[in-house]
């Protein structure tokens, strides 16, 4: 029942949001809803074992509404439960026009979010996956910056691009299936020649690496993240990042093993190109926002790499980033929104000795920038330590030259830091003071979680261990 | 008398009004090669006709076989006859704003 | 008493933490209590676990959790108490004391909430330094490795509205980086062939490492101590880092982190001892650093710009002594190092203190008189470093350099070049600190001043440390068995020690080489004093080689040219032509390709009613032919089909 209601209380309350006039009740309304999702998913990380549900839904087309919470469905539920919250918290006094419509669509990509984590039916799972992503399509092209249309537009048709051809694998699959069947058992019992599976592999790989995006996919992002509202983009780089690489892992690895093993070394390759080609270029930003952006493209570069050396610490330490990154990056973008803010700009240029005006922003910034180079005892190190040590099993060479990124990440965070906050003020940055209460809380909260799962990240692991023991045991 | 004949005779009552369509530049002219072309086929529909039946009155006297093409002949008269109520309507029309029944002044759809 | 280890790290993060949320709190005098009370807590703890140790000689690995726990990998949070890392726990908690209390004067300037700063810092290095040493595996160590780093970083930067300092500390922190990349990869090599990492199971199957990979492992390794420990090529943050408060210079940049990579390879000296190859490596590696930074540190006129290069230089030789197999000598190294560098550094804090921060040393001379106590000790530990008998220095670099002669006397001969020039710049910077006329301005004369009681009770104790420390490691050639740091770390060293040929210098031999390096440095003393005592400052400007060495050899500007001039070419390259040319160009054209046809094809309906009759007719006539033929039809479909 939980995974039922993780997903109807964002689409429920998502859809009465829009009925409301006042700005006031529906922040309140949207922030209520995900504190209740997140008690909720709280409950089902508490849970023992594996969660189910299951429903008759277009029995013509042969699809359920199954819905299945394991391991890393309850992880990623997690996240994303604990993201909206933080960001609803953290933006709470940014006003929107059309509040009602805002949060009623933030809602709904909630909604579609958990829905892509928990659907155990492909229909069902791409089914949710345009849910989530057509609100992200409006929220960025009615609320985000100056060039938002033709930017929208890209990402759009980009990641659009991307879900036909999943759909079309999806359908091809389908076809393939013994008994006809969308259910994820049967995906994963199907029997593919090795030209078949990499024709799946293909169609399948293509929209989720939009979706991460690995090189070269990724130029919608950038972009993307600097137009859309910066509470949406919290949510695009937090949460919707990890729909690709979760998706890899519960439908592409089982699914196609022979062709995943197949292409494995040519993703990795394109995932470590990715890596140290977006540190480089985010050497070179002058733009906060832009910064992480290309920061998040290197990250994720990792995840996907090690998601294909198949090893099993390689796939743990996916497990536990995926988790960990969406917690820093939020942190990230909540710097990077207040100070666009408070300052109305986001330029290093024009930035500069902040931290004699925001002590406290500087001290949380920087334990969330040491999380973003994996510094240890911050909860970054753990993922990325397993991660390497994946790769590393994989192959020698690359995963030293992926290395080169950990050196270039401190480069450019370090930068990013002395650029806002060391240094004597400038022009903009003379009156600037202390962050909001509201703010603090919220960061403070996303440090303390930072700290902790870096010290201690043994629960995290355990949480995890079923779904990668049942992807090693498929084999 | 052969069916050839007949198909003979539709065919260049067709073409006739095929190229005429094609061809003249008057509304008026073209409606009427329209027209054409639908009697083209009526007589065509009513050859048929004539011809099923009279292979089939040599089996049986009672028979009514290809009657219904003579039928469908009457639904075309009186279509063509809407429509031509309607057409020639919007020629009257169209000769009111434009003072012209040329129809390459008819582009307005264009760009 | 052992099983207690885990409050000797304890005691410092709660400093840290006390120091670091309450610093806008707390009163100054508080945040000196907490941050230096905490560091001798944790000293105080060390002290008993140190005699516990040497009354039992046993190692004790006390887990508090487990780390990371996945199939095939147990990374416990585990501490290792054996004598090496007690050894190192007195010197970081020892020393660390001494330096926040020294700090505690020091920094008496700064607000109160900047003070609780620096107390936080300084308290969370300790912390990471002890989990450095205290660390039972390699993660555990890394954790501590990078932890000195940041706080290394943090501290360097500590005035941070300086923004050459932000560099200075960035700089540090990303060559730190780039050597704690070598030791990651080490530690994934380990655990890929090992499945551990940590040292007891490691030591235990190392029969399963080949060659191969023990010298990989162990040239790794080294990376990340050149980093650490500054040795060539990634020697260029040390200098800079000078840009930090005096003390820190002392605490980390001279007596702690930096030796950290001397604890590493002495943790893993059995691999090391496996290794031949790498042991070369190191052992040149360290002489060639040892020797390089003594010729810059010759014609530095900046009282810690001196030091720093000397530090630099003593680091070299303590990895030559670990190259050539006497870890017991680099450890030996590293403890006389910590106090008369520590001292050295606390006393020109104490000079830039009086001087109102000038720190040129052709701007001072004559403070002997006027701070008597920093100038006693000050002589001391410049004595200590340059050799002379019986101070500390001579005992350890003696150690080094004879286990260097055993090895290959050319190591002997260039390390002793090196110790030459070591007292010549240690002296010359004396002379110019402390004798002569006073060369510094009116106003400066006016003020200069011995430094508190806060201050001096440090240098003092460290002082007589730097004295009479040497006595814990008498050579065998004086009295049988009376080196006890040695007898007390053979358990660490038992293993290596078996595998490494002895051969063992004659007594007269040694005799003959003490004597005259003694006679040598005593030499270079008196000539550097009479020559410098009279030193007056002259504007002309120095030529060829002075030039070379007062600008260090160029190498700043070297490394400039070499890697971040071209990766910033690269990183703008991307930015610019690959990424907004060729890539996102690419996608766009994509698009403009669709719309570009579409607008093509949009042509084709005209809006003449004639020309859509037209194509009808035309349409239907090619379908009626074709349905007439339908032969020819299928004919050409199968032929695409068949050769598709």
């Amino acid at each position: 029942m939980i995974p039922l209601l993780l997903i109807l209380i964002p689409l429920l309350s998502g859809l009465a949001v829009f009925f409301l006039k006042e700005a006031r009740s529906s922040k309140a309304l949207a922030l209520g809803s995900s504190v209740i999702t997140l008690a909720l998913s709280l409950m089902a990380v508490s849970s023992k074992g594996v969660l189910h549900y299951d429903a008759s839904w277009l029995p013509g087309l042969g699809g359920r509404f199954t819905l299945m919470q394991d391991g890393m469905g309850k992880m990623l539920g997690l996240l994303t439960a604990i993201s909206f919250p933080v960001v609803f918290a953290a933006t709470y006094k940014n006003t929107y026009q059309k509040p009602a419509a805002f949060y009623g669509l933030m809602l709904l990509t909630q909604a579609g979010l958990l829905g892509v984590f928990l659907a155990a039916d492909a229909l069902l799972f791409y089914f949710f996956w345009e849910l989530a992503l057509i609100p992200v399509y409006f929220l960025c092209s009615i609320w985000g910056g100056e060039k938002r249309i033709v930017v929208t537009f890209k990402f759009f048709i980009y990641t659009f691009i991307g879900s036909l051809l999943m759909l079309v694998g999806i359908l091809f699959v389908y076809a393939q299936t013994a008994d006809h069947s969308f259910a994820l058992q049967s995906f994963y019992n199907v029997q593919l020649t090795g030209k078949q599976q990499a024709y799946v592999f293909a169609l399948f790989f293509i929209a989720f690496a939009i979706k991460m995006p690995i090189f070269p996919l990724h130029t919608w992002q950038p972009d993307a993240y600097e137009q859309a509202p910066t509470a949406t983009t919290m949510i695009l780089s937090g949460v919707m990042v990890k729909m690709g690489l979760f998706a890899v892992i519960r439908w592409v690895l089982p699914m196609v093993p022979g062709a995943v093993k197949g292409h494995a070394l040519f993703v990795i390759i394109l995932s470590v190109i990715g890596m140290v080609y977006a540190s480089l270029i985010a050497i070179k930003q002058d733009d906060l926002k832009r910064l992480i952006a290309y920061s998040s493209i290197a990250h994720i570069g990792l995840m996907c790499a090690a998601i294909f050396t198949q090893n099993q610490i390689g796939l743990e330490g996916v497990m536990i980033q995926m988790f960990n990154h969406g917690i820093n990056v939020i942190g990230l973008w909540i710097v990077a929104d207040v100070i666009e803010q408070q300052l109305g700009t986001r330029k290093f240029s024009e930035l500069g000795g902040l931290a004699q005006k925001a002590p406290t922003l500087a001290i949380l910034l920087v334990v969330l920038a040491l999380a973003n180079v994996a510094l240890p005892l911050t909860n970054a190190f753990v993922g990325e330590f397993l991660l390497f040590n994946g790769l590393f099993q994989y192959n020698i060479w690359i995963a030293a030259v992926a290395g080169i990124s950990i050196i270039l990440s401190a480069v450019y965070t370090l930068n990013m830091i002395q650029k806002i906050f060391y240094g004597n003020t400038v022009e903009k940055t003379n009156n600037a003071v202390e962050i909001d209460f509201n703010v603090q809380v919220v960061l403070g909260v996303l440090v303390v979680l930072v700290l902790v799962m870096g010290v201690y990240p043994q629960p995290m692991i355990d949480l995890t261990k079923d779904t990668v023991n049942a992807i090693f045991a498929h084999r | 008398m052969p069916i050839q004949y007949y198909i003979y005779l539709c065919l260049t009552l067709f073409s006739i009004g095929i190229i005429g369509v094609l061809t003249r530049r008057n509304a008026i002219i073209v409606f009427m090669c329209v027209e054409l072309m639908l009697n083209a086929v009526n007589l065509l529909l009513v050859a048929f006709s004539k011809m099923h039946l009279a292979t089939a009155l040599v089996a049986d006297k009672a028979t009514k076989v290809g009657t219904d093409g003579q039928l469908f002949v009457f639904f075309i008269m009186v279509v063509a006859a809407a429509e031509v109520s309607v057409g020639l309507a919007i020629i009257v029309m169209l000769y009111r704003n434009t003072h012209s029944v040329d129809i390459n002044f008819l582009n307005r759809l264009k760009n | 008493m052992s099983k207690l280890v885990y409050l000797i790290p304890l005691f410092p993060l709660l400093g840290f933490l006390i120091n670091g949320l309450g610093r806008k709190h707390l009163s100054k005098s508080m945040i000196g209590i907490i941050g230096t009370g905490s560091i001798l807590a944790s000293f105080i703890v060390s002290v008993l676990v140190f005699f516990d140790v040497k009354a039992t000689g046993t190692s004790t690995v006390v887990t508090l959790f487990n780390f990371i726990q996945v199939k095939g990998l147990l990374i416990p949070f585990a501490f290792q108490v054996d004598q090496l890392s007690v050894i190192f726990l007195l010197i970081i908690t020892g020393i660390g004391t001494l330096i926040h209390l020294y700090s505690t004067a020091y920094m008496h300037t700064e607000e109160p909430a900047h003070f609780g700063r620096y107390f936080a810092y300084l308290n969370l290095f300790i912390f990471s330094m002890l989990l450095l040493v205290l660390g039972a595996n390699y993660v555990i160590m890394f954790i501590g490795w990078e932890g000195v780093g940041l706080c290394s970083y943090l501290l360097i930067g500590y005035w941070f509205k300086n923004n050459n300092y932000n560099y200075a500390a960035k700089k540090a922190f990303v060559m730190n980086r780039i050597g704690d990349l070598g030791f990651l990869l080490a530690v994934f090599w380990l655990i890929f062939k090992l499945g551990t990492a940590t040292y007891s199971d490691v030591f235990l199957h190392v029969d399963k490492l080949s060659a191969f990979d023990i010298t990989a492992i162990t040239t790794l390794l080294f990376v990340g101590a050149m980093g650490k420990s500054a040795q060539i090529p990634l020697y260029t943050w040390l200098p800079d880092a000078m840009a930090g408060p005096t003390p820190v210079s002392a605490l980390i940049h001279a007596a702690t982190m930096v030796t950290a990579g001397i604890y590493m390879i002495a943790r893993t000296n059995l691999l090391y001892s496996m290794a031949p190859g790498t042991q070369t490596l190191i052992a040149i590696i360290g002489l060639a650093t040892a020797i390089f930074a003594a010729t810059i540190a010759l014609k530095q006129n900046d009282i810690k710009k001196v030091l720093a290069y000397s530090t630099v230089s003593q680091l070299g030789y303590m990895f030559l002594g670990l190259g050539v197999g006497a870890y017991t000598g680099a450890v030996f190294h590293v403890m006389t190092h910590a106090f008369f560098k520590a001292l050295l550094f606390l006393g020109a804090g104490s000079v830039i203190h009086a001087m109102h921060h000038e720190q040129d040393i052709t701007k001072m001379g004559g403070l002997k008189k006027f701070m008597p106590i920093t100038h006693i000790t000050f002589l001391l530990a410049c004595l200590a470093i340059a050799g002379i008998p019986p101070f500390s220095g001579f005992f350890s670099k003696d150690e080094i350099l004879m286990a260097a002669y055993a090895k290959n006397p050319i190591y002997y001969y260039v390390g002793l070049g090196g110790a030459l020039m070591t007292a010549f710049y240690m002296f010359r910077l004396y002379t110019l600190t402390f004798l002569g006329g006073f060369r510094g301005t009116q106003a400066q004369a006016s003020h200069v001043h011995e430094s508190p009681i806060a201050m001096t009770f440090p240098l003092i104790v460290l002082a007589i440390l730097s004295v009479i420390g040497g006595l814990i490691g008498i050579p065998e050639v004086f009295a049988k068995d009376a080196h006890s740091l040695g007898n007390f770390l053979t358990p660490i060293f038992a293993q290596s020690a078996a595998l490494a040929t002895e051969h063992h210098l004659e007594a007269s031999q040694e005799y003959l080489f003490m004597g005259v390096s003694t006679l040598l440095i005593a030499g270079i003393i008196f000539y550097t004093i009479s020559s410098y005592k009279k030193y007056q400052s002259t504007e002309t400007e120095n030529t060829g080689l002075a030039k070379l060495l007062e600008n260090k050899w160029y190498i700043d500007e070297l490394y400039d040219a070499i890697i971040v001039k071209p990766l910033n070419a690269i990183a703008v390259f991307f930015k610019n032509i690959i990424e907004k040319n060729i890539i996102d160009g690419g996608v766009n054209g994509v698009g403009k390709l669709v719309s570009y046809s579409s607008r093509q094809i949009r042509l084709l309906q005209s809006g003449q009613v004639g020309n859509y009759v037209l194509i009808m007719v035309l349409a239907i006539v090619v379908f009626i032919l074709i349905w007439f033929n339908d032969l020819t039809l299928s004919y050409y479909l199968n032929r695409l089909f068949k050769n598709a």
